[in-house]
């Protein structure tokens, strides 16, 4: 009996001692900054491996260089594209722990952080540090809210309406590597002529890459003007001109791989990379999946506007925020300058492959793929990304996931198509 | 019935055939039984030989479309990736199912040898209203349970995640402890009845060493269910503070480049643990599986 | 009055932890699950309380019940349940049968079909993800590949791919975990079986089906309700499934757990829960009845 019991009693320690070591779990888990003297500034973002985090490291060195008394805190999370960050931050934000800032899509993507009372209007420090006019006057348009408030400060920009080819299979098959096409008909052609040949001539990815689609062809189809429209209600959802750029996305859709709904971005750009596929429309962080594998540009693949779009760059930007009670305003602040300052964008986008949302910087410093995109977003017409959060708020792209995602798998048709697109863009 | 069947055997009996005849067709039998039991046995290995396989292949060969073949050139490196991006997130899952399981084992011992032992009135009303909890679909409660985690500024990650596999835990291991104490013969706790021995005493010097194996089943039972979760988990925690299957599942889906072979590796160390519990006391584990099955 | 107290006191004292625990986490909160699902909670400004929220009382009921996209959801989770039951219970049974009589191996037969048991449905949706590419033909991989080499080349099919369909393809892998927990309740049923009964049936001469069907059988009913109850409440787990296999904007292979993941993450918490709260109901439809007669047969 004896013996039992201290069997008992060990089983006790044992209980304790779990959930002693489950309370250290719990302190090294996620926290990160916080007390400790000095000021510092916990960065959060979704950085945290690959050409992303090499920006990051840059951007740090850069501001370790303009702010060396502020102790930089990395409170990356991995994973998922940014969805398991923005799930973790969630949480943060309701428990009134924030970071003292965090890494968004600039944006309507921001209007429920905006709505919640989660982030600070920081359109003095785009004044005090002169931003306004360090950046196009169409960015910062499309950065502020109807009062005039803008909430975060971008740190890069990637163009979306971006076609990646394979030169190789379209020789194959007797097409111009070098063709531009005026509009998307003039592709279609094209595209008609590979599926003809037995090449899969787009491929395209998971249900986020075909919204991404979905939206190059409506730029195709409407042109710049009547695209920002769909955004502000200018544009008729029911009308005419969508419905013929819907036709169009089904067209496209008809050409693209099968197994498409098991594949995220990387997998499907492959199959160009690899030959598998002729075309890929993808933002342009798909240039570090090409430049990884040793690919050129010009010879092993091509990069071209979206056809029917060019001259326009469809946006979305990373962008850092203040949070409302960050622990360390005056830290979230240095942090900004330094993210908005020439020195941090070119040390940031240098080694991320993206271009700087400033206009001052100096293309020579650059890639061959990103001086034509510095070129393009100088002088081009700038809209918003529907599949990347600048364009509409979050629960109205999951409503257009949902209605896409239904109609490329054949369950709803087209009219029931539009008509679901026009109710979710009315809210 | 049975004259019955003793009417219809009867015919049967009669066109009976000799001996021989009769083994080899039941030889056949067997033959065939056993193809079958080893078609099966080939079916249930297939996903584990294209974990196994493409777990040990270089990125280029670790492709879907190679999928049946063996590695070109075996590589370790798979693993030791996988080791590195997930070891932290084991521990995690260590930290919240060591505790959980034995703080639910615990009540559930209380809970099941009160239950079984003391009747009193309304006992299998409280029993059936603690039984409820288990099979409610936790989506019918996430969306307040995280205003209440929220509300008692319990951190997410880790501590929340033992809480919530304590309390969600509570049905089933009441179930099965219930269902062990019925079964010990009632003298040995009369015996310390007799002695005066109160209630808890009686609980405390009799009854809980008496329990090792019921805990032994219920902790098994509870390690297992807390290690594979994965809705508590992706609610409330991410890959930073969360256990492994949110790691894994953000490994798998998540990463900008994929590699299938690290994947495969992770997957395979995060089914180590439980596949582990399930090698060394497989025969306990059988043991929980039908005390989690409701046969009261 | 005092004696009384002191023959309750104790058991209560010891039941009072548990009591709390699930009177709160479990009641308490399906009441305000109920009580968010009749507001109109639909942003993120309500959710975060920086806005009102006011009682529509069953509107988003009506509304979700109403939209094509929710009863797509509700039928893929009935295909899914009654595909995954019907797999499990006979793939189950027939390994039990095949396993009851002495067997050589035995051991190593049901340990190999009850392991996937151990593992979660996120680790093997690893590389269900793989075997359920829905390629074919010369591009195939995964199962369709495995389908070419064995010269099944019929069996192909798009997996999850299908709009109507695709559901099932999910419930293969959960066929694959769970059959031998099946197996291993059903085995417990046979073994359960006294051989005396077996035996006197035998004398009795009759037939084995006779034997399965009279004896064996009536006696392994309830292990198959239990199995059934069990198995069936675990096809709301097809949610970690979904998650690793599919992805939850897939239209082909939603149901509503993956409807209520997507609508708490865009801050629609009135939606959520309401979705939650239908599912607690089917769930209950099927649960208070069989826990209402496990209590009247204790009784007894």
């Amino acid at each position: 009996m004896r013996v039992n019991r201290r069997m008992t009693a060990t089983v006790a320690t044992a209980a304790v001692l779990g959930l002693t070591l489950a309370a250290c779990g719990g302190d090294t888990g996620g926290e990160g900054g916080g007390e400790g003297g000095g000021s510092q500034v916990e960065v959060f973002t979704w950085w945290a491996a690959g050409s992303e985090k090499a920006g990051l490291d840059a951007l740090v060195g850069e501001f370790e260089n303009q702010h060396p008394d502020i102790e930089f805190v990395n409170g990356a999370v991995a994973g998922g594209a940014g969805s398991a960050a923005k799930d973790l931050l969630q949480t943060r934000l309701q428990a009134q722990d924030p970071p003292d800032t965090f890494q968004a899509h600039a944006g309507m993507e921001l209007q429920d952080y905006i709505d919640a009372a989660q982030i600070e209007d920081v359109s003095d420090l785009y004044d005090e540090f002169g931003l306004t006019d360090a950046f196009p006057a169409d960015l910062v348009d499309r950065l502020s809210t109807e009062d005039g408030a803008i909430y975060s400060v971008p740190s890069n920009v990637h163009r979306a309406n971006v076609v990646w080819a394979n030169p190789t299979v379209l020789e194959e098959n007797d097409i111009d590597p070098e063709a531009q096409y005026a509009d998307l008909d003039a592709w279609i052609a094209d595209l008609e002529k590979l599926e003809a040949a037995g090449v899969t001539p787009l491929s395209v990815g998971t249900t986020w890459t075909q919204v991404h689609l979905l939206e190059t062809v409506l730029l195709a189809g409407l042109g710049a003007e009547a695209y920002t429209g769909l955004w502000d209600g200018s544009t008729d959802w029911e009308g005419d001109e969508v419905t013929s750029a819907l036709e169009d996305f089904e067209t496209l859709m008809n050409f693209t791989n099968d197994d498409r709904d098991g594949l995220d971005w990387p997998e499907a750009t492959q199959m160009v990379i690899d030959g598998n596929a002729a075309f890929n429309v993808m933002g342009d962080w798909a240039v570090a999946a090409f430049e990884e594998q040793d690919k050129e540009l010009g010879t092993d693949f091509t990069a071209t506007p979206v056809p029917g779009t060019d001259g326009t760059f469809d946006f979305l930007a990373d962008s850092f925020t203040l949070p409302v009670g960050a622990p360390d305003a005056e830290g979230a602040k240095a942090w900004l300058e330094t993210v908005g300052s020439l020195e941090g964008q070119v040390a940031f986008n240098k080694a991320k492959g993206s271009i700087p949302a400033r206009t001052d910087a100096d293309p020579a410093e650059f890639s061959e793929y990103q001086q034509g995109a510095i070129e393009s977003f100088a002088n081009d017409t700038i809209v918003s990304s529907l599949a990347h959060g600048a364009a509409t708020p979050v629960a109205t792209l999951n409503a257009f996931s949902d209605a896409t995602s239904k109609f490329t798998t054949g369950a709803s048709d087209l009219a029931g198509y539009q008509s679901e697109l026009a109710a979710a863009a009315a809210g | 019935m049975t004259a019955a069947t003793n009417q219809l055997a009867a015919p049967r009996t009669t066109v009976s055939r000799p001996r021989p005849t009769s083994k080899s067709r039941y030889t056949l039998g067997r033959t065939l039984k056993y193809a079958a039991l080893i078609f099966f046995l080939v079916v249930v290995l297939i996903p584990v030989y294209v974990l196994l396989v493409t777990s040990f292949k270089g990125t280029g060969d670790a492709d879907p479309s190679r999928a049946w073949a063996l590695p070109q050139i075996w590589t370790l490196d798979n693993w030791a990736t996988a080791w590195t991006a997930l070891a932290p997130s084991i521990l995690r899952s260590v930290a919240v199912v060591v505790p959980s399981a034995i703080i639910a084992a615990f009540l559930g011992s209380l809970n099941g040898f009160v239950l079984a032992r003391w009747s009193f009135r309304g006992a299998n009303i409280v029993f059936t209203v603690i039984l409820f909890g288990m099979f409610i679909p936790y989506q019918a409660v996430m969306i307040p349970l995280n205003q209440l985690v929220l509300d008692l500024g319990i951190p997410t990650g880790v501590p929340t995640l033992i809480l919530l596999h304590v309390v969600y835990g509570i049905p089933i291991t009441t179930l099965i402890f219930r269902n062990y104490y019925a079964t010990v013969p009632h003298e040995l706790i009369e015996a310390g009845r007799v002695d005066g021995a109160g209630m808890l005493r009686t609980y405390w010097s009799i009854v809980l060493p008496l329990s090792i194996p019921g805990f032994v089943v219920v902790l098994i039972w509870q390690f297992t269910s807390a290690w594979n979760d994965f809705l508590f988990a992706v609610f409330f925690s991410s890959s930073q503070n969360g256990p492994v299957t949110v790691a894994l599942n953000n490994l798998a889906n998540g990463a900008l480049l994929q590699n299938y072979g690290v994947s495969m590796a992770g997957a395979l160390f995060a089914s180590l643990p439980t596949l582990l519990v399930y090698i060394v006391l497989g025969k306990y584990f059988v043991g929980g599986l039908m005390s989690g099955s409701v046969k009261g | 009055m005092l004696k009384k107290l002191r023959r309750l006191g104790p058991p209560l004292l010891m039941l009072t932890p548990s009591l709390i625990l699930v009177g709160v986490f479990v009641y308490g909160l399906i009441a305000a699950n109920f009580s968010t699902s009749f507001t109109d909670n639909h942003t993120a400004a309500q959710a975060t309380g920086q806005e009102p929220a006011a009682f529509v009382w069953f509107t988003n009921y009506f509304d979700l019940l109403a939209s094509e996209d929710f009863q797509h959801s509700l039928m893929n989770l009935v295909l899914y349940t009654l595909v995954f039951l019907a797999g499990t219970m006979v793939m189950g049974f027939l390994w039990a049968w095949m396993l009851d009589k002495p067997v050589k191996g035995e051991g190593l037969f049901r340990s190999v079909y009850l392991f996937p048991m151990a593992v979660s449905f996120i680790a093997s949706g690893v590389v269900w993800r793989w075997l359920l590419n829905s390629n074919q033909d010369e591009q195939a991989s995964g199962l369709n590949r495995l389908f070419q080499m064995v010269g099944l080349d019929f069996l192909q099919n798009n997996w999850w791919n299908n709009v109507t369909f695709g559901i099932i393809a999910i419930a293969v892998p959960a066929i694959w975990q769970l059959s031998g927990y099946v197996m291993a309740l059903f085995l417990a049923g046979f073994r359960g079986i006294p051989d005396e009964l077996r035996e006197a049936a035998r004398v009795d001469g009759a037939s084995e089906w006779k034997l399965y069907r009279y004896v064996l059988f009536p006696q392994l009913s309830p292990v198959a309700l239990s199995a059934l109850i069990i198995i069936g409440h675990m096809s709301l787990k097809a949610f970690d499934l979904i998650m690793s296999i599919s992805k939850p904007a897939n239209y082909q292979t939603k149901v509503p757990a993956v409807d209520m993941y997507v609508f708490k993450s865009s801050f629609d918490y009135a939606n959520a829960a309401a979705v939650g709260s239908i599912l607690l109901i089917i769930v209950a439809l099927v649960i208070v009845p069989y826990l209402i007669r496990t209590n009247r047969e204790e009784k007894r």
